[in-house]
């Protein structure tokens, strides 16, 4: 209070009320179109998946079609072994959270919490190759990968997305986070390095798995050129890459591909409403993963 | 600086049972990512390195050949180039045409990206009622597949799609398709991943906003300055560590263009979207010149590398501050 008396006293001109109210609508407005420009897309793509294939480029536009066709949700699943493709996907986005998430925050507790030889060496090792583009490497990762029998198998996905530097990053600033105090003081209760992490280390860091463990489970799913290179087989294939497919061979089935586009969305669409606040705070406090 | 040097001989003298066992739990918390992380990214890595001095088009080792430089030679068409001129490179050599439009499609979307995600951050900072809805909504391109909304985009811009429709009711007469038509094709990809990462950028941004200090605003207001001089004197230089951190982050990722390009246009028409990584997977999986391929992938590796550098530096400088 005593803030803007001192600005009224000292002839700042307090913004008028009236124009105070214009400028709050505007604002609402602007952000509204902007809100629509956003969403337009989605949109479309609801209207198209439920046209007719002819219907979909009439002019003029109808956002709501005048019939709504449901078959086309039906139709595409004698169409695509959608079902694989999901089964595939989920298989390889839950085992590569699960893996990333375990492995890096063990890692992650060795760096932050022990010494040992070589600690600082094999950190910047770990930091340097975050710089590297996967795509710089993606080639001999490939020939390594064939020669060990993993092309076009679910497991070359797996094993490439699990052991990412960016992860044990990440864990490790969170636990340099924690007091080293409180893992002394559990030692001297007796507990060995294994029950601190799990004791200890595990339940502070929460934020920090959750984070990782949204971003690890929705970069796994919507990762497309990895799947690509690796799986040729229809019965490998994973939603990103069976949609690629689909939109190849009925390139102008548009209605059943936006179908198909509508239902690739629907599962990270569900974490990630449910799950959004840990998405935002997760980027605001890492600002990674770009 | 005694503390460390005290430290150091831990090491040198001949260590207990004791401390030899507290080093292999270390060791064993490290191993099961440590060694994935060695064979699945560190050996391709440094493998990459050597496979860009070798001719290889796959298969059996034994056909892997040695040429020193000459992959570079090869991609830069260094002889053509030095006899036509550096223009030649550009226009001609596939190299040079897929650098030049990383390069304008990063110099577009960076600076579109930032603008606006800053708009929005700024928006949303206010005592705005829906505020969270609205950040879900901007935010919720970035965590949409790919696929679906490239391919989503890509009929929207075609030749009686929705966005042809809207440009023509504005009396632009402009009926072809986007990603057809070899000058559109790249501001479709452009205007694809700007609308994609500005909800990303608004996060940090609005992470951002939160840092700074209210009272910077109150003595700006004591000194008579209005809504724009606080803009320009106040949030933007607070802000200016992270403009730096999320261009850094958004040239990276830009340089590292695939996804859009490979489902809007395909690199198409002609060599109007060609894009470096588009080069290095055509190379590497449809022509298997593993060694071109791996060449191609170093001049990534090198310009990604600088920009990090830079980025290194120069948070040392704001840190120091």
């Amino acid at each position: 209070m005593t803030q803007i008396t001192a600005n009224a006293a000292n002839g700042v001109r307090p913004s008028h009320p009236a124009l105070a109210i214009v400028g709050k609508t505007l604002l609402y407005i602007v952000l509204i179109a902007i809100a629509l420009v956003t969403l337009i897309p989605f949109v479309w793509m609801i209207s198209a998946s439920l046209k007719l294939d002819r219907e979909v480029f009439s002019y003029p536009i109808h956002w709501v079609p005048e019939v709504f066709h449901w078959e086309n949700y039906s139709l595409i699943w004698s169409k695509v072994p959608l079902l694989t493709y999901f089964k595939n996907t989920a298989f390889i986005a839950i085992v590569v959270t699960f893996i990333q998430t375990l492995t890096s925050s063990f890692a992650a507790y060795a760096f932050a919490k022990l010494r040992f030889r070589g600690r600082n060496v094999l950190f910047i090792c770990y930091v340097a190759t975050i710089a590297v583009p996967w795509q710089t490497y993606m080639l001999p990762q490939f020939i390594l990968m064939r020669s060990m029998g993993l092309y076009d198998t679910l497991w070359a996905i797996v094993v490439l997305q699990s052991f990412s530097a960016f992860g044990v990053f990440l864990m490790r600033q969170f636990y340099q986070g924690i007091p080293t105090e409180l893992c002394e003081a559990a030692r001297i209760d007796g507990l060995s390095e294994y029950g601190i992490w799990a004791r200890i280390m595990l339940p502070l860091s929460k934020a920090a798995i959750a984070t990782l463990v949204i971003f690890t489970f929705v970069g796994t799913w919507n990762d497309y050129m990895g799947p690509m290179i690796y799986l040729t087989r229809d019965v490998n294939k994973t939603v990103q890459v069976g949609l690629r497919r689909f939109i190849q061979e009925n390139s102008s089935d548009y209605h059943l591909i936006m179908a198909v586009s509508v239902c690739s969305l629907l599962p990270v669409s569900i974490v990630f409403l449910s799950l959004q606040k840990y998405f935002i705070q997760g980027i605001a406090t890492t600002g990674l993963k770009g | 600086m005694a503390q460390t040097k005290d430290r150091k001989p831990l090491y040198k003298r001949h260590m207990t049972r004791y401390e030899r066992k507290k080093e292999l739990i270390a060791y064993s918390f490290l191993a099961p990512n440590f060694i994935g992380f060695a064979v699945f990214t560190l050996l391709p890595v440094l493998f990459s390195i050597f496979l860009s001095f070798v001719k290889w088009k796959g298969g059996d080792f034994s056909t892997m050949q040695w040429v020193g430089l000459g992959n570079y030679a090869e991609i830069f068409k260094t002889a053509k180039v030095a006899e036509k001129g550096i223009g030649y490179l550009f226009t001609k050599v596939d190299l040079g045409i897929a650098l030049k439009n990383t390069l304008f499609y990063t110099l577009v979307t960076v600076p579109m990206t930032l603008v606006c995600s800053v708009a929005l951050a700024l928006a949303l900072n206010k005592a705005v009622k829906g505020a969270v809805g609205f950040r879900t909504i901007f935010f919720f391109p970035y965590v949409a597949s790919m696929v679906a909304i490239c391919v989503c985009w890509r009929f929207m811009m075609m030749k009686d799609g929705p966005i042809n429709q809207f440009i023509m009711a504005l009396g632009i007469n402009f009926n072809k398709s986007w990603t057809a038509d070899s000058g559109m094709a790249i501001w479709s990809i452009i205007l694809v991943s700007v609308w994609r990462n500005m909800g990303y950028y608004m996060v940090i941004y609005l992470a951002a906003l939160q840092g700074v200090p209210t009272d910077l605003y109150e003595a700006a207001t004591m000194d008579g300055a209005n809504k724009w001089q606080q803009f320009a004197h106040v949030t933007l230089p607070q802000l200016r560590p992270t403009t730096f951190f999320a261009s850094t982050m958004l040239i990276i990722s830009c340089f590292k263009i695939y996804d859009v390009v490979a489902i809007m246009t395909e690199g198409g028409p002609g060599r109007s979207t060609k894009m470096l990584v588009t080069y290095i997977y055509d190379e590497a999986f449809a022509n298997f010149n593993y060694g071109i391929a791996s060449a191609i992938a170093m001049v990534l590796l090198v310009i990604v590398l600088i920009f990090t550098l830079i980025q290194f530096s120069m948070e040392d400088r704001y840190a120091n501050d």
